[in-house]
């Protein structure tokens, strides 16, 4: 929701002024698990599994696993991630199925939580899987709760056994037993038992939630809880679970927008994995749990994680070192250059990645006009000199030149574009490399420098550059040349229209420790 | 059991305002308690920082000068907006809205009760043609609140017209209060939300809504918000409607939406009686919440 301010957006404020590299100082942490700490607030997770939570990701950060494709958010970012998704799916597992049949499968949790559509969902889904369930109708509280789980029954195909008309007549705990004896006549093979929705508070009904669970004796006891639920999620948990010891979890309305932190209270507090999700109206919207997802949609990082994960597969660290030398000793030649851009290809699409990037839907018209070919074309350009030439661009005269873009099919002109951006990234890398801040009309300084890694022409045009060379290039060139010098260090403003997160909220372009990030993201 | 799962505001106050001065540890027990209740990050600040200032205004060391001082700002918070209903209209449409599950058709057999029992004619809309069975949940209500229902004539008819039908009868029958359910929607499926937009304007075709209540159920958390904003906006919801109080939920989220959305909370239900429904008083939530 537009309400809240997103964790992403959060992060880069937090390193807004940050300029260590590679390791992170206590007080970084600090900051950054304060966000950690109010972005899970702000999902709903209980406040004492916030607390233990934000308790080992500082105690992880400040150790000496340090990463060094990733920068001290990102890395943060990964610590949480690997965190959320132990707690969450530490236990994944499936349904245990009764060795003698029945199996017994029996519901519990709030009023409203789902419970009868939910039943409708598992027994429908159950069935598909060849089983022949049948729904035993133990709500005799909630008016026409039977009724419904009748229509339920029938939408899903399924038996219901409902020797009770509800609305307060009859006993649960009778009809629960009688259920299952009535299933082992008839040879079905899951007894899925409906119950009632209880408060946590109720000692009464807990009561018979637990009269329920001995009298019939469920191979499962599945604690439904509705995904929009707040800290109560705490006491409603430990009263079920003292109550009736369930032993899986069912997570519904997850269709809605709440970020689900239930999900994490429930199963760092009670140690009980999460096994399904319900997702929709539909008697179809019924899916095993995927912890993954769950932990992304909890801290609202969108798919910033794969991207994580591919900057860290593509980085290869010694070429990085190699590239930062050649900076500062005057070697750089048109192989690295060409090595770089290579190396950036190897993350793969470009236009899907930064696609992937949260907060990156308002950038799709940049994106469209991004043409990926820019960078084969340059590439073409390159392949078509000889190994001299690449070394010693000097040697570049206009017949050599007129060679090379017939061996590229590309023009005289394009090739001379190419040469000048090299050289003047070129100069300015030896001037990042000597510690210097490098600046170019029209553009404001530049990230660790820019030659041309995608070309310039096709790309939309940004106030006053008159380089050639738009900003948006710039953030991808930071990349190329983003060897040792993070961004914050040269202390850029950037101008591109690629930010680490939501850019797109900020109508100035990102600022300068989005482009730190990106620059970290795609180069280191 | 029932002593862990019995965590109150006021509870966990208690100690804390039983200690002979404030100190930092008072006021971090105090923001984990905020948080406890839902109150969500973003209120708890606020509630921090006025705190603060007052205590420093009035240079006051002793905690339960600070209990006082919490209570009487979440009051007065509370208590910001008029939450009275608007029932003065003849017919007097209240439309009921709200997600899945958060207890609408259960708030409105304890209202219709409520009405009957100041004597004024009530008839319900069963305007939930989609979950099973929620026709025949209304009806039972209806039976025991003693109350008119109008049901609609097909499975899965279209709601709005349920919904003219019944203000239709009201009119021509002189009914005083007329009630309309409506199925529950999560706020983020569009095609339903706009569904509310249509009840809303076929009812106004024949005679304005008097009341549009969103039913928020006080275990949710800072979702509620959301909701909140959401069906504002497609149903032009006039007042809120708290339920599930009885439970170890505080429903702290309320005061972000009501501060938030200017929409006061009208009404608080509490328990599956049919008599468990009360108009909302700020003074008694707030004693409630704080102690």
């Amino acid at each position: 929701m537009a309400t809240f301010g997103n964790l992403s957006d959060r992060l880069a404020e937090t390193f807004k002024n940050l300029r260590t590299k590679g390791k992170l100082s206590a007080a970084d942490v600090d900051g950054t698990v304060r966000e950690i700490r109010r972005a899970l607030l702000e999902a709903d997770v209980a406040l004492e599994v916030v607390k233990e939570f934000t308790g080992k990701v500082r105690e992880r950060a400040l150790g000496d696993e340090v990463n060094k494709a990733l920068n001290p958010a990102q890395q943060v970012v990964q610590i949480v991630n690997e965190e959320l998704v132990q707690i969450l799916g530490g236990e994944q597992r499936r349904l245990e199925f009764a060795k003698k049949p029945p199996t017994i499968i029996m519901l519990a949790g709030l009023q409203g939580a789902g419970k009868t559509t939910l039943a409708g969902k598992l027994a429908k889904w159950l069935a598909k899987d060849g089983h022949t369930p049948i729904l035993v109708a133990a709500d005799l509280q909630r008016p026409n709760a039977v009724t419904q789980l009748e229509v339920v029954g029938a939408q899903a195909g399924v038996p219901v056994y409902a020797p009770e008309p509800g609305n307060g007549v009859g006993d649960p705990v009778r009809v629960a037993r009688d259920g299952v004896k009535f299933a082992q006549q008839k040879l079905h093979d899951v007894v899925i038992v409906d119950t009632a929705g209880r408060l946590g508070v109720d000692a009464d009904m807990m009561k018979q939630a637990a009269d329920i669970r001995a009298a019939i004796d469920p191979d499962e006891v599945l604690f439904v809880i509705d995904a929009m639920i707040g800290q109560d999620a705490v006491s409603t948990a430990r009263a079920f679970q003292a109550g009736v010891d369930f032993t899986g979890v069912v997570l519904t309305k997850l269709d809605g927008d709440a970020r689900g932190g239930a999900a994490l209270s429930i199963a760092s507090l009670t140690g009980r994995p999460i096994m399904f999700a319900s997702t929709g109206e539909s008697l179809d919207d019924f899916e095993p749990f995927h912890p993954d997802r769950m932990a992304s949609r909890i801290l609202d990082l969108g798919d910033i994680l794969t991207l994580i994960e591919q900057a860290q597969g593509a980085f290869d660290e010694d070429e990085a070192r190699k590239m930062a030398e050649k900076f500062s000793t005057d070697t750089f030649t048109l192989d690295d250059f060409l090595g770089q851009m290579q190396q950036l290809r190897n993350m793969g699409s470009i236009k899907k990645m930064m696609g992937m990037l949260p907060g990156a839907g308002a950038m799709k018209a940049q994106l469209e006009n991004f043409d990926e070919r820019e960078i084969v074309r340059t590439e073409a350009i390159i392949q078509s000199m000889t190994k001299a030439e690449r070394a010693t661009p000097k040697l570049l005269n206009g017949s050599r030149r007129l060679r090379i873009a017939r061996g590229a099919g590309s023009t005289v002109t394009e090739v001379n574009q190419l040469v000048q951006r090299f050289e003047q990234a070129a100069k300015m890398m030896k001037t990042v490399a000597r510690g210097g801040t490098p600046n170019i009309p029209g553009m404001g300084p530049i990230p660790g420098g820019s030659f041309g890694g995608g070309r310039g022409k096709q790309q939309p045009k940004k106030k006053g550059s008159k380089s050639g060379n738009p900003a948006r290039r710039a953030a991808e060139n930071a990349a190329l040349a983003a060897g040792e010098k993070p961004a914050a260090e040269s202390g850029v403003p950037g101008g591109s229209g690629f930010g680490l997160g939501g850019g797109a909220q900020k109508p100035g372009g990102p600022s300068e420790e989005e482009m730190a990030a990106l620059q970290k993201m795609l180069g280191r | 059991m029932v002593e862990r799962t019995s965590w109150s505001l006021s509870g966990a106050l208690r100690g804390m305002f039983a200690k002979p001065t404030i100190d930092e540890q008072t006021w971090e027990d105090l923001e984990d308690a905020l948080i406890q209740a839902d109150f969500g990050p973003d209120v708890t600040d606020g509630i921090l920082t006025e705190l603060r200032a007052k205590v420093a205004k009035y240079n006051t060391t002793d905690p339960t000068d600070l209990q006082r001082m919490l209570r009487e700002g979440i009051e007065e918070r509370l208590a910001r907006l008029d939450s009275t209903l608007t029932l003065s209209a003849r017919p007097a449409i209240v439309l009921v809205v709200g997600v899945n599950g958060v207890g609408k058709t259960t708030t409105i057999g304890k209202f219709a009760k409520f009405l009957r029992g100041y004597d004024r004619s009530v008839l319900i809309g069963a305007a939930d043609t989609f979950r099973a069975a929620a026709v025949e949940q209304l009806a039972t209500w209806a039976e025991r609140a003693g109350a008119d229902i109008v049901r609609p004539q097909a499975q899965g008819q279209d709601p709005a017209s349920v919904a003219f039908q019944t203000v239709e009868k009201a009119i021509k029958n002189g009914i005083d209060i007329v009630i309309i359910d409506t199925a529950g929607r999560l706020q983020t499926k569009s095609g339903l939300m706009d569904e509310l937009t249509k009840i809303r304007r076929v009812i106004e075709k024949q005679t304005p809504i008097a009341e549009v209540l969103l039913v928020l159920d006080a275990t949710t958390g800072q979702n509620g918000l959301a909701q909140a904003e959401a069906f504002i906006e497609h149903a032009g919801v006039t007042g809120l409607v708290l339920t599930k109080l009885d439970g170890s939920a505080k429903g702290g989220f309320v005061l972000a939406v009501q501060e938030k959305t200017g929409i006061p909370i009208k009404l608080v239900g509490q328990g599956e009686g049919i008599n468990d429904l009360t108009g909302f008083t700020p003074h008694v939530f707030a004693k409630k919440l704080v102690g």
